[in-house]
Formats: structure tokens, C-alpha cells, sequence
């Protein structure tokens, strides 16, 4: 790919992954856009920013090689380079974990731009993993960031708290929101029982950069610690699409709808009866 | 089940859904919780009752958009109110005795 020139060029980009609502699905797109990243061979750094329920180390399966965190960079405790983990499977990921026994106010948004900045100099992409809310995790997750991914489910809660989030990011001088619709049922949508992706789309009225099917391989991966992005699977599929579009490159979207196998079908009136 | 809703033209779940979040996104961006609007009903009913017969318990407002479906960026916010009225013709009396 021609692109190592231009890279020399272009400064890093961060990329806050955002939500609102808990639960949606932020840590999972975090973990797979940046091995998928990774993966394509460049230089990532992914930081969980969720001081006292940190995740992402579990998610990756990084969690038995934590020696310091984001904490004890931004307090002094060492060099930032001692709290970066190096994930062995991919040439070019690192992980610099949160704190699990401290809270929100240990980090402040002018120490994670101070950070960031030095993280700059060595990677190409830096992604934050935001905790769910508005408080100051979020302040936090966002102060350093240029990007952000905003991640919703066809459900009524999060499409209202990403419309919030959106309108924060707004506020905060966010050009660049794109929007990542997750656990996507074609079944479902087919039913009249789910919103449509273009539906969220209209209603949140950003950028599409992604739709992930609803798939059990996501909680299989994340029980073996290992990122499914570039996998057959589908919503492996559909994360290293995600990565091709951050990068700039236009894919088209997967068809989900494979329709109901045979199998899924007799079985549903079995249990219906 | 789907042959049943398509009997008797049920809503579906997820057009439940969209209507519910156009409404709630609207009154979550502009900022304006149900009380409020409650108290620009009735104020709004009390001041056309000044002129013509209304059906206040049937009346309806709404922050909408105007134009394109979704508020963000573009389209202003706009105040829509359904307001049924009972009695044309008592306008002009009700106006007079004013």
C-alpha cells in the first residue's frame, strides 16, 4: 500500500470510543479497531480510560501483565513507556491500562492531553476506551481526542444517549463523530421488531462507520481474550470493515441477512409450542 | 404473531420505537421537560379561548422540526399545536364581549 509516505507526513490521529449508556459495547469496538489497526501494520496505543471498572485489559487479554497503569504515569510513579504492555500476537499494539482501586478524579483532562501528546511521538493511532457517562471519565476520554467513534444499539436507551453524547461532543468542538450501530438483528429488523441501521441513522443524523451484527462469536472472544476483528465470523468481518473505513477507505456494508436456516426454523416452533 | 399484528394493523415495535424517540430527542435537545410543555398548553388554550370555542382536552403541542426529519445541525425547532375548534361562529360573539 502507498500509503508509507503519506504516513510520514500525517501527525497520529486519537480516537475516543464513546457511548453513554453503558454496556453497548465500547470496550469491544475499542479492542477490535485497534488490533485490526494493528493488524494492517500500524503503530496503535489503546488506553482504557475507565478508572476503577477497567475492562479493556480483560477484553484484550492483557489482564496478567499489568505492572503500573494510566495512574501511576499521570502521578509520577513511572515513565509512560513502564505502563505500556506490549500485545506479543501483534507487532505494534500496545495497551496502557486504567487503575482498578481508584476513581475518576485521579485523572484530569489537562494530564491525559499532556499524555496523549507524548504518546503522539510514537503511534500512529491512539485509542480511548471512555467509560459510560457524561462525568468526568468522559471529560477525560474526550480532552485529548480528534475522533471519536460514537457506538449505539437499535434500542431506545442508547440511541437517546448517544444523541446526548453527540450533542456533547458538539459542544466541545468535535468535528469528526461517526457512528458505530452494534448487535444488529436482520431477523429482527426484517419483523418490524428492531430500527434499522438507516433508522438510527436518520435519527442521530452523523456519519455511518459501521453496523456489527448481533453474534455469539463476540462473547466467545472476549471468554478466550483474543479480538475476533479479521475473522470469518461475522462480526469479525464487520470490524476489520470498520478498520478499512477508519482509515479512509470505502467499503461496502455486509449483508446479514443470510435468512433463517432450515434448522433455526423448526426448532422455533418446537419452542413456541 | 405477524399474521395476527397484520390483522388488526398493529403499530410495529419498532415504528413504536422511532415515534417515541422523536419526540423524547426533541424535548431532550431543546432542553424542555413535559411540565413545561404542559404549562404552554394551557396558557396557549387560555388565551385562544378568549376568542373561539376550543376543545382544550383534545388540543396537542409538539416541538417539531421543520423540513428535513432530523433536528440536528440544520432545521430550527419549531412550536406545532393541534387545537380542535367546537364553534366557529362563537368566535366573533366571544371577541366582542371582550
Amino acid at each position: 500500500m502507498g500509503n508509507e509516505f503519506s504516513k510520514e507526513q500525517k501527525s497520529s490521529e486519537v480516537i475516543v470510543v464513546t457511548s453513554g449508556k453503558g454496556g453497548v459495547g465500547k470496550t469491544t469496538t475499542s479492542a477490535n479497531v485497534g488490533t485490526g489497526l494493528a493488524k494492517l501494520g500500524k503503530k496503535v496505543c489503546l488506553i482504557d480510560t475507565d478508572i476503577g471498572l477497567r475492562n479493556l485489559d480483560v477484553v484484550m487479554g492483557l489482564e496478567n501483565r499489568i505492572v503500573y497503569n494510566l495512574v501511576d504515569v499521570v502521578e509520577g510513579n513511572c515513565r509512560i513507556k513502564q505502563a505500556l504492555i506490549r500485545d506479543k500476537r501483534h507487532p505494534g499494539l500496545y495497551l496502557m491500562p486504567s487503575a482498578q482501586t481508584r476513581d475518576k478524579s485521579a485523572v484530569s483532562p489537562g494530564q491525559m492531553v499532556k499524555v496523549i501528546e507524548h504518546l503522539k511521538e510514537q503511534f500512529d493511532y491512539i485509542i480511548l476506551d471512555c467509560p459510560a457517562g457524561i462525568e468526568q471519565g468522559f471529560q477525560n476520554a474526550i480532552a485529548g481526542a480528534d475522533r471519536a467513534l460514537v457506538v449505539t444499539t437499535p434500542e431506545v436507551s442508547a440511541i437517546r444517549d448517544a444523541d446526548r453524547i453527540i450533542g456533547l461532543l458538539e459542544a466541545n468542538g468535535f468535528k469528526k463523530m461517526e457512528l458505530i450501530i452494534n448487535r444488529l438483528r436482520m431477523d429482527m429488523v426484517k419483523r418490524g421488531d428492531m430500527m434499522s441501521a438507516q433508522d438510527v441513522v436518520d435519527i442521530l443524523a452523523i456519519p455511518l462507520i459501521g453496523i456489527i451484527p448481533d453474534d455469539e462469536n463476540v462473547v466467545i472472544s472476549t471468554n478466550q481474550g483474543e479480538p475476533l476483528v479479521g475473522g470469518s465470523s461475522p462480526a469479525g468481518q464487520a470490524y476489520a470493515n470498520v478498520v478499512q473505513r477508519v482509515l479512509g477507505k470505502e467499503v461496502p456494508y455486509l449483508n446479514f441477512d443470510r435468512g433463517i436456516s432450515f434448522w433455526t426454523r423448526v426448532s422455533g416452533i418446537f419452542h413456541r409450542a | 404473531m405477524c399474521i395476527m399484528r397484520h390483522f388488526f394493523r398493529r403499530k410495529s415495535s419498532c415504528q413504536i420505537a422511532k415515534d417515541r424517540l422523536k419526540i423524547l430527542l426533541i424535548s431532550d435537545r431543546v432542553n424542555c421537560s413535559p411540565e413545561l410543555m404542559e404549562l404552554i398548553k394551557t396558557d396557549i388554550a387560555k388565551v385562544i379561548s378568549k376568542y373561539m370555542k376550543i376543545d382544550a382536552d383534545n388540543m396537542e403541542i409538539q416541538i417539531n422540526t421543520k423540513g428535513s426529519k432530523s433536528g440536528r445541525g440544520g432545521s430550527k425547532p419549531v412550536l406545532y399545536a393541534n387545537i380542535p375548534i367546537v364553534d366557529v361562529s362563537a368566535a366573533q360573539d366571544l371577541a366582542l364581549k371582550q
